[in-house]
């Protein structure tokens, strides 16, 4: 299987933070989702692997390409999706096409057209006049215009309702029919990953925690509750983010230790927010 | 042919998929040859991940229900006989035993429910 892209031992210090030997791929024809808390690491990851910032070091290839030297030409296959779009507040978005097209070689005037109207999003429209959601929307319709073989999205979802955010995996989907296509896409709300993505990547103070198919992940954590003194301290030791209260606690540990527990606590399977929230709260007791 | 899955189910999305295709198979809804949709699209349209229909697919084809042809699809394999038998004899036996524990919480013996299938199965021969 070729993967769309690879990223190596990225490395990137700031006084506060820093990325420590980030590394992993994406298959081609697969939906990536990148999730982290707040500060993780997710955006300056993408923005490394975008050649927005400059980083110690590291490798990033896209598409077997080397980032760095063939810059250029990775632009053209990258399409990317942020929040809010960096077009002028006062372009149509005739003028959008205008200040984005001489860009890209391949640009496709007529898909283009035919993406708006797919989209519901008129020509003389402004970028000020868009709704969240048709912002997203625009910065796909300009991604798919170009032929973009990998699609960055970086937190897009976090302000859309359910309807655009249904809407959104939609596409997401019919893009990766396509074989050849990928996408990674950063997000807070995993209960749309949980659907639609094939592999995960998750991030935890600069460091990838996790990187592998979904239902590998999801199979790896069960979620334990149970009564305080129904486990003894060594048990203990084998729950990540545990929390404790009055009349019990919980956590997650991997399932593959759960034949060391008593056989009465309450065992769950585990969902993205569970791993997120928990081996968050693991991390800050070690610290 | 119909594929719905349940995400409440707690039964693992590809198990389901699988379940309902090897159903029209041996309900003879899908026949030797046919065409089923392609993992990408069944992917989509269930609103599922890629991973979970080549999953679905895969055990398929080990299975052999269906074989795939690189570069076309996947096409439903002839079935035979002994597989259809076995696959009834299973289903008779998951209802079975549920008489059976239905009998045995209700106090009913052996016997009586032996009697009560005898009778049943009866009346369903004069029909």
């Amino acid at each position: 299987m070729n993967n769309i892209l690879e990223v190596r031992d990225l490395n990137k210090s700031y006084d506060t933070f820093s990325l420590k030997d980030v590394s992993f791929e994406i298959p081609q024809g697969y939906i990536m989702g990148f999730i982290g808390p707040n500060g993780a690491g997710k955006t300056t990851t993408i923005k490394s692997i975008l050649n927005m910032i400059h980083y110690q070091s590291g490798e990033v290839k896209l598409l077997g390409m080397d980032s760095k030297d063939k810059a250029a030409l990775i632009n053209e296959q990258i399409g990317v999706v942020v929040d809010s779009p960096l077009y002028v507040e006062d372009w149509t978005m005739s003028d959008v096409e205008l200040a984005v097209s001489p860009f890209y070689r391949h640009w496709d005037s007529e898909k283009y057209a035919e993406l708006l109207k797919r989209f519901g999003i008129e020509k003389k429209k402004k970028v000020k006049e868009l709704s969240r959601g048709m912002k997203v929307k625009i910065q796909i319709a300009v991604a798919l215009s170009h032929e973009a073989k990998l699609l960055i999205l970086d937190e897009p979802t976090s302000g859309l309702d359910p309807v655009a955010r249904d809407e959104l995996c939609d596409i997401l989907a019919d893009f990766v029919i396509d074989e050849n296509k990928s996408v990674l896409f950063s997000t807070h709300i995993t209960a749309d990953l949980e659907k639609i993505a094939d592999y995960i990547t998750f991030i935890l103070n600069g460091r990838i925690v996790f990187s592998g198919s979904k239902e590998n992940l999801l199979e790896k954590y069960v979620l334990v509750k149970g009564g305080q003194r129904e486990i003894n301290s060594e048990q203990r030791k084998l729950i990540i983010g545990l929390r404790e209260y009055g009349t019990g606690f919980e956590g997650i540990a991997e399932a593959k230790s759960i034949v060391r527990f008593p056989k009465n606590l309450l065992i769950e399977p585990v969902t993205l927010d569970e791993i997120i929230i928990y081996m968050n709260k693991g991390a800050k007791l070690h610290e | 042919m119909k594929i719905i899955v349940s995400n409440r189910s707690g039964v693992p999305i590809y198990e389901q998929i699988k379940a309902q295709i090897k159903e029209a198979i041996f309900s003879g809804e899908l026949q030797e040859d046919d065409l089923l949709p392609s993992i990408r699209q069944l992917a989509k349209d269930l609103k599922i991940s890629v991973i979970t229909s080549t999953r679905a697919y895969n055990d398929l084809e080990e299975e052999g229900f269906i074989v795939s042809v690189q570069g076309k699809g996947c096409y439903v394999l002839p079935q035979n006989k002994e597989m259809a038998r076995e696959n009834a004899l299973r289903k008779v036996e998951f209802g079975l035993t549920d008489a059976i524990s239905a009998a045995k919480a209700g106090g009913i013996t052996k016997d009586e429910v032996a009697e009560m299938l005898k009778v049943l199965y009866k009346e369903d021969d004069y029909e």
